[in-house]
């Protein structure tokens, strides 16, 4: 495939060439992205309504699959109105900045062995560091709406997501401790051995729940949904944007609870890996049909990342919504202290090489 | 022209350009961004000589944190931007002193014969800054990281001792003995006979 | 990558001192209010311990551990003995103060070893990058000690000069230690000693400069003082009294390490800088310190006056010349504690003894802290056989060995000047009716130590040979 690409376009210089490559994986990468996306709104509202016993959408298409597709076009088609006394570039501008951080993080996470984008050393750092600027989305969108319950909520999730990334990155801490690498491909391969008990979800389960939560808190999910607090300060930050602009905000949310998901299953739940393989005999795995789907393989990323996803949406239907003061007391009074009083058990743990996660080391 | 040096034309214009907005822009929340945008342009530009670890730490450090909260006061606070600028003239040729000798020096050193400037090693791809960089902290300059640390821990001890303040008297919720409470610490059952209606 | 793994015990001081410090941060945030003297207690404690395997820890012989990064020698015993002194005499004098106006807090004490251990951090350093980030160290601990009464304004205020001069000091400084690195391609001092002699002659007088500028920021010489009246007036007494002691005793360190060890091929350069700064110091220390009404102010002054004379023994550029002057710091170092626990001694709930007034008589309210004030005027003044006289002396004999009698007659001037303004205490305590006729209240330790520091003054002034071999002794093995 990427030789025929690059056989096509051998007239242009070979810098060119794989600019061009690289922005054909992109669309690769993004197309299928914005349609889980438009499924997962789908299915939240199916789950949610089944959880408190309603249908959810039945209407378009078939028991409602056509719903996203609707609301979608629907959005597209409404006026774009922009505040009297916005900054309207800014205005703009904030979605974009929200959205694009929750795109590029895709670039080094490794859907197969061999699948990834950009097999970068530090692939851990560059996700903490572009994840790190989707608070300026909600911050620009607060403040260039010119309206207080958006400056309100953009200040209440910048607060938010700036005590929640330091409990973040000290669980990611954790599992760079484990695999002794910033590569995700590294950090996954190091997750091989005995099927699921292999998984750093064992060793690292405190860090591994204190991810998670904090991953939702960083999504502004419920129960953590502050920054929108629709029956306290409206809809927050995203009070005054409509139309387009307003969709792009929805996406970039549900595309960053996948990318939470997606990384958590990486970090946490071997990626790729198959929860069997290393404890079936191989001959199980050389059967056709069945075997390669009980073997390592893209299908597992994709079924982890589902389990995570359920988990974002029954949070929402069961948890009511912190009070501010709760959120910020959970972040730093019992987060921050038990992730680093982990990291120094984890430590004695590697040094100890504690079977069979850190016997090699 | 290589991809790379376009990239590198790109960032540099779009930092020499987002620094001086800086300065000049009237807004002071529009100009804390375009310092957000100046360090993400020079991250770029170190990606380019590939210093990852350096340019992942400047937009993570600077980019997602520090400017985060300078945003964050800003945007609170209402600054008089007249006000600010009612002594511009005046100090305008002590700036353009200042600038003019910070320039001199930086074209003298660039100028020079450059010896200071060859001892640059390209390595390759599978080089890892990170792991470089981490050996020489953890070996080398352990004493002064460690000093560093510390200066990081007083830090946090001199702002909570100069922000921290007790007040016994508000109402705070404890969650822990929230979920502590049992039946009978909230409802006592009274047996009592029934009163007859007169 | 040749990597030898360090030597931890020459540093087990600076580690024991940080170990106990986390360890009372610990402790104090779960003592009650009423349990806080354990937190004083056990930082006494500390003190003491970390003496006792400072002078056990010691081999007697020049040491360099971290790569380069630390160095224990004779001079780095003393001074650090110095300090641990100088700190103690602060926890004891400082107790009642504190509990007077309610900032008796865990935090002084903390801060204070933290503080102190940027000292230590400073007196061993062997590289730019450990003297930078000792004196950052340092200086932190500083600023949110004199911001911690938060209620006053004037103390705000002085927190807040001192932050942003201490800021800009800092950059200068950083900026000067960039500079020479550059020249050299080292930031190892004994490293920068023998790159100086071929390194970029430009470059470096611009680092030397840069970095003049801002040890003299830090020390408060003149013309970069203008802070340091105003810091020592604004905060507490307490807090005056701790960065107007044992930093001193650093501050000599950094110019002792820097220029003594790193930058001593460079001598012909930075002797005429500090001989401007010296006489400078002098002059405008004790001239304006004449004016004062406030002892706080005064005391300041009379500080930039002693760090004038502090740099006559540094700019000779010979290890005795060095040595006079880490005398001084230390004679200095003991008649300011004095100095500033008076103020304390006078002061009680809700009055500040500050005011030059409040020493009106105090002959008569009580003669013995009237004597032991007299000692200490008298040894600031240097009028013989009191400490100070001694200190001085060593300098100025040292100026005049290296040829530069001018420059003694100048420090004999001034010091002549400087001895009226000590003599108006003294007039005043003797010959003055007293405004109140109160008791002076306050708990033993403080008057045994305070006695104890000024009969020190009196008993080394009789008998000076013991310190000062010290600190020759401390020059000769590097």
């Amino acid at each position: 495939m990427i030789e025929w690409i690059t056989s096509l376009l051998s007239f242009l210089p070979s810098g060119w060439v794989t600019v061009i490559i690289i922005l054909i994986k992109i669309v690769v990468i993004v197309l299928p992205l914005m349609l889980a996306v438009a499924y997962l709104t789908y299915a939240e509202r199916k789950i949610i309504g089944a959880m408190q016993v309603r249908l959810g959408p039945t209407r378009v298409g078939w028991n409602g699959s056509l719903q996203p597709i609707a609301d979608a076009l629907k959005l597209m088609f409404k006026e774009i109105i922009i505040p009297a006394k916005a900054s309207k570039f800014l205005f703009l501008l904030a979605p974009l900045l929200l959205i694009g951080p929750a795109l590029a993080a895709w670039a080094v996470i490794p859907f197969d062995a061999q699948m990834v984008l950009a097999n970068v050393n530090a692939g851990l750092l560059y996700v903490l560091a572009i994840t790190s600027i989707g608070v300026y989305g909600v911050i620009i969108a607060g403040w260039a709406s010119n309206s207080k319950y958006a400056l309100l909520g953009a200040m209440r999730s910048a607060a938010q997501i700036v005590s929640y990334e330091i409990a973040m990155g000290f669980a990611l801490v954790g599992v760079l401790m484990a695999a002794g690498s910033l590569n995700f491909g590294d950090i996954v391969r190091g997750q091989e051995g005995y099927g699921f008990v292999s998984w750093y979800m064992w060793p690292l389960l405190p860090l591994f729940v204190i991810y998670f939560i904090s991953g939702v808190a960083e999504t502004n999910r419920a129960p953590f949904d502050m920054a929108e607090g629709e029956s306290e300060i409206v809809a927050g930050f995203h009070v005054e944007y409509s139309g387009m602009p307003f969709a792009v905000f929805f996406l970039a949310e549900y595309a960053n609870m996948i990318l939470i998901s997606a990384l958590a299953s990486v970090m946490f739940l071997g990626g790729w890996l198959s929860p069997l393989a290393g404890l079936l005999p191989d001959s199980v795995f050389e059967i056709p049909l069945l075997g390669p789907l009980l073997g390592s393989g893209i299908h597992w990323f994709f079924i982890k990342i589902a389990v995570f996803l359920f988990f974002f949406l029954w949070f929402r239907a069961t948890f009511p919504r912190y009070r501010y003061d709760q959120i910020m007391r959970l972040g730093w009074k019992v987060f921050i202290p038990i992730t680093i009083v982990w990291l120094l058990v984890l430590g004695i743990a590697i040094l100890a090489g504690l079977p069979p996660w850190f016997s090699a080391a | 022209m290589g991809i790379e040096k376009f990239i590198f034309y790109i960032f540099s214009v779009l930092l020499i350009a987002s620094a001086s907005m800086v300065i000049t822009v009237r807004n002071p929340v529009k100009a804390a961004l375009f310092l957000v945008l100046a360090f993400f342009a020079s991250a770029v530009l170190w990606l380019l000589i590939k210093a990852e670890f350096l340019a992942i730490v400047l937009v993570l450090v600077y980019v997602g944190a520090v400017m985060v909260l300078f945003l964050f006061v800003v945007m609170m606070l209402d600054i008089n931007i007249e006000r600010m600028r009612a002594g511009f003239i005046r100090y305008l040729p002590l700036g353009i002193l200042v600038a003019l000798t910070m320039a001199g020096m930086l074209i003298w050193v660039v100028s020079g014969d450059g010896s200071a400037f060859n001892h640059s090693v390209l390595h390759g791809p599978s080089y890892s800054n990170t792991q470089a960089l981490g050996l020489v902290l953890y070996t080398n300059y352990v004493y002064p990281f460690e000093i560093a640390a510390v200066i990081l821990l007083v830090a946090i001890i001199a702002a909570i001792t100069l922000t921290l303040r007790r007040r016994p008297n508000t109402k705070h919720q404890k969650p822990a003995e929230q979920i502590a409470v049992k039946r009978h610490d909230r409802v006592r059952m009274v047996k009592m006979k029934a009163e007859e209606r007169k | 990558m040749n990597f030898e793994m360090p030597n931890f015990l020459l540093a087990l001081p600076e580690i024991f001192v940080l170990g106990m410090a986390c360890l009372l941060l610990l402790i104090d945030l779960f003592l009650k209010d009423q349990d806080r003297h354990l937190t004083y207690l056990f930082s006494l404690f500390t003190l003491v311990l970390v003496a006792v395997l400072t002078v056990y820890g010691y081999s007697g012989e020049r040491q360099i551990s971290f790569n380069g990064a630390y160095v224990a020698d004779g001079m780095s015993q003393v001074l650090k003995l110095g300090v641990y002194f100088a700190v103690f005499v602060v926890f004891v004098y400082a107790k009642d103060y504190l509990r007077d106006r309610g900032i008796f807090k865990g935090e002084f004490y903390l801060l204070g070893l933290f503080g102190m251990l940027g000292m230590m951090i400073m007196i061993s350093a062997h590289s730019l990058l450990t003297l930078y980030l000792g004196l950052e160290l340092l200086s932190l601990s500083m600023y949110a000690m004199v911001a911690m009464q938060r209620d006053s304004a004037r103390a705000s205020e002085a927190a807040m000069k001192y932050f942003v001069l201490g800021a800009i000091a800092s950059g200068m400084l950083l900026y000067g230690m960039s500079m020479i690195y550059g020249a050299t391609g080292t930031l190892d001092l004994s490293g920068i000693a023998s790159q100086a002699a071929t390194a970029d002659k430009t470059l470096m007088a611009f680092g030397l400069v840069f970095l003049l500028v801002g040890v003299a920021f830090k020390l408060g010489a003149v013309p970069f003082h203008m802070w340091l009246p105003d810091v020592y007036e604004g905060a507490p007494t307490a807090v005056t009294l701790y960065i107007g002691s044992a930093p001193k005793i650093a501050a000599f360190a950094l110019l002792a390490r820097l220029l003594g060890d790193g930058l001593i091929n460079l001598h012909d350069q930075w002797q005429g800088i500090l001989i401007i700064l010296a006489v400078l110091s002098m002059a405008v220390g004790n001239i304006v310190a004449i004016a004062q009404t406030n002892l706080k102010r005064m005391l300041a002054y009379s500080t930039i006056s002693h760090a004038g004379f502090l740099l006559l023994g540094i700019l000779t550029g010979t290890r005795s010349g060095f040595s006079s002057s880490m005398f001084y710091a230390l004679s200095y170092v003991l008649m300011a504690l004095g100095g500033f626990g008076m103020i304390m001694l006078i002061s009680r709930k809700g009055f500040e003894g500050d005011k030059l007034d409040d020493f009106k008589g105090l002959n008569k309210r009580s003669p013995w802290y009237a004597f032991m004030m007299l000692i200490l005027m008298f040894s600031m003044a240097g009028v013989p056989p009191f400490l100070g006289f001694w200190a001085k002396l060593s300098v100025l004999e040292e100026v005049v060995a290296s040829g530069m009698i001018w420059l003694a007659v100048v420090g004999v001037v001034f010091s002549i000047i400087g001895v009226f303004y000590y003599l108006r205490i003294i007039k005043l305590m003797y010959f003055d009716e007293p405004a109140s006729e109160e008791e002076l209240e306050c708990s033993a330790d403080m008057r045994l130590m305070i006695s104890a520091n000024a009969l020190m003054v009196l008993g080394i002034g009789l008998f000076p040979g013991a310190l000062m071999a010290a600190c020759a002794a401390a020059f000769s093995t590097t």
